[in-house]
């Protein structure tokens, strides 16, 4: 009885990450093959990954993508420990709120909202206003990220540093810091993944000219799933897995949810 | 011999919401003193130790050191260090590092830290240790190096949050000694928090005891265990049974009380001031009262008889819980220090008990 129940739930477990993984999988290994149909495998060929150099309007996308995510994680990641720092002080009971409801609230919301913001505002859609977008919905994250960190350090550490001679900004720059770093940095880098990642938010908030990695394969899959749409999928999706494996280093316990 | 006062708390109060951590505490703590903070936990003890390290304010009273108020200087200006009782050594620090960190704040040149860690490593015997990180230490080593780092600067006064109560029975006997020595050497005043009564009457000079925000009783430890003022010192330090009654009448310093159910007692060489009918009780220590099959009563001893109730053997010592006729438990102690048979009575024996007249002491109200 035992061992079926167990059988089971080995085949359910399967079953799931099948369907999880087989179209990343399919997308990996089309992007190797020598044809231009995605329907049966030819042949082992690196052309794509090639062509993908010459393509301007690719490399363009995926420049601006890297400018926005790293521009974006690093003032998401400075504006977030200083929220997640507040929120473990516990002092002020709405903050939790204000920090969190933008990962809570849905992605086409906080995209049509900011769009209607910007237009408001009469700002010119393009780099900027893409990189506030994600700024505002990458705090969250950073904040999270942090203030488990901050949970988990013994209060009396900061209390010893100023007892030991250390005035408030040296207690923060000799003790706090340091012992955060790894928080602030798995936020970091998380922050630098979703914002390289976004598309619906991205869409609302993008001009002319400002179009980043996800929004370029979009316009490209509107004709067809070409080979080379697999060969930058890939790319991304790399790019995505170390930063992600580099963040769960530094920070092993956001991610076990501790 | 003048006494200066190092650190006076003056009306010190400190309120929490609707608790009252604190309630008008004053104290005087003298250059080189131990002096030790004792009470149950929720007593205000470590409040007070904060108000003194500077990580709280108090609602009003003032802090003095050296006859300057401290009450509202930031902690890294008081000349004073704090051990924490989980120690709180900086963990992305060595162990050298740690100990230079007060030098470094205080802007001290390299290689002056570099010599004066190196002391104080030998000083607190691990000197190996320099490269280590705290993680790699045991509880014992931490706490040295904990007080080395609290030491290196030399301080006006060092306190001590329960320092010990992390560590094992044994290590803990070896640190008080530890303690005691070193405060002997290096002369700098030292407040010790603690709860355990025990340790209070081994390491200190003088001890405070509190309850409930207040200062109980102030005093040498041979004067609180021998003398408390109330029967809250009495129960708190050490054992005591406390025989209820009230006062028949005091000539000079012998005193006459009518113990509730036993009878009339003679009490000689009383330091207590009292009124005649007053309420009072007898305190009196276990080691204090004499236990025999027959006793031949001396005019300066009172005596009852009873029956063993319950014993407990401890090893060194036996303790007798005896039923006096009233119904009255009393705890007698036996020293189990002649060669040979030790067990002196058995459950349900009956003995008598003694006690001289200045065996006991009395506490009003």
């Amino acid at each position: 009885m035992m061992i079926k129940k167990n059988l089971l739930l080995w085949i359910s477990a399967a079953l799931v990450y099948l369907f999880l993984y087989l179209p990343l999988v399919i997308v990996v290994v089309f992007s190797f093959n020598d044809s231009r149909l995605n329907a049966e495998w030819v042949g082992f060929t690196w052309k794509w990954y090639g062509k993908l150099l010459h393509n301007r309007e690719m490399l363009g996308a995926a420049m601006n993508s890297l400018i926005i995510a790293t521009v974006s994680a690093g003032a998401a990641t400075i504006l977030g420990t200083l929220a997640g720092m507040a929120m473990s002080q516990n002092r002020l009971r709405f903050l939790p709120l204000l920090v969190l409801a933008p990962i809570a609230m849905p992605e086409i919301l906080m995209g049509v909202s900011l769009l209607l913001l910007f237009i408001m505002v009469n700002m010119t859609l393009g780099l900027l206003s893409i990189m506030l977008a994600h700024i505002t919905f990458c705090i969250g994250f950073v904040a999270l990220s942090v203030q488990a960190r901050m949970s988990s350090m013994d209060p009396a550490l900061v209390e010893a540093a100023r007892d030991l001679g250390a005035s408030p900004w040296r207690c923060f720059r000799e003790i706090t810091l340091p012992l955060l770093m790894p928080g602030i940095l798995a936020g970091g880098l998380m922050a630098f993944t979703l914002s390289i990642d976004d598309f619906v938010i991205t869409f609302f908030t993008a001009g002319v000219g400002s179009s980043t990695l996800p929004l370029q394969i979009y316009s490209m899959v509107k004709i067809a799933v070409t080979p080379e749409v697999n060969a930058v999928s890939t790319l991304l999706m790399l790019l995505t897995l170390v930063v992600i494996v580099g963040a769960s280093r530094l920070s092993p316990a956001i991610f076990r949810g501790e | 011999m003048e006494i200066t006062a190092l650190l006076e708390i003056v009306d010190v109060s400190r309120h929490f919401d609707d608790f009252v951590a604190l309630d008008k505490v004053s104290l005087h703590i003298e250059a080189g003193e131990f002096f030790t903070l004792l009470g149950p936990s929720g007593c205000g003890k470590t409040t007070l130790l904060r108000l003194i390290a500077g990580f709280d304010q108090p609602d009003s009273g003032d802090i003095l050191l050296d006859g300057k108020s401290i009450t509202s200087a930031p902690p890294e200006q008081r000349p004073l260090h704090t051990i924490f009782q989980n120690y709180a050594l900086f963990p992305h620090m060595t162990v050298a590092e740690n100990i230079g960190f007060p030098l470094r704040m205080a802007g001290c040149a390299k290689k002056d830290i570099q010599a004066r860690v190196a002391e104080a490593l030998e000083n607190v015997r691990l000197p190996d240790k320099a490269r280590h990180y705290p993680d790699a230490l045991s509880g014992g080593q931490k706490q040295r190096i904990a007080i080395a780092r609290a030491l290196v600067n030399r301080p006006r006064l060092l306190l001590l949050d329960e320092p010990l109560s992390a560590l094992d029975a044994k290590l803990r006997e070896q640190m008080q000694i530890e303690l005691i020595n070193l405060q002997k050497d290096i002369g700098i005043t030292f407040i010790y928090v603690t709860h355990d009564q025990g340790e209070a009457l081994a390491l200190s000079h003088r001890i405070a005891v509190m309850d409930q925000g207040r200062i109980v009783q102030v005093d040498v430890p041979e004067r609180l265990y021998g003398f408390p003022n109330s029967r809250f010192v009495a129960d708190f330090i050490g054992k005591c049974n406390l025989l209820e009654g009230h006062v028949r009448e005091q000539q000079g310093d012998s005193v006459t009380v009518e113990l509730d159910g036993l009878g009339v007692v003679h009490i000689c060489r009383s330091e207590t001031k009292c009124v005649a009918g007053s309420r009072c009780a007898l305190t009196l220590r276990p080691e204090k009262i004499r236990l025999a099959t027959t006793v031949s009563p001396t005019e300066d001893e009172s005596h009852f008889s009873g029956s063993v109730h319950d014993m407990l053997y401890l090893g060194d010592v036996t303790v007798y819980i005896v039923a006096l006729a009233n119904g009255l438990l009393l705890e007698a102690l036996l020293a189990n220090s002649a060669s040979g048979r030790t067990n002196f009575f058995e459950v349900g024996d009956p003995v008598e008990v003694a006690w001289s007249c200045d065996a006991g002491h009395l506490v009003l109200g």
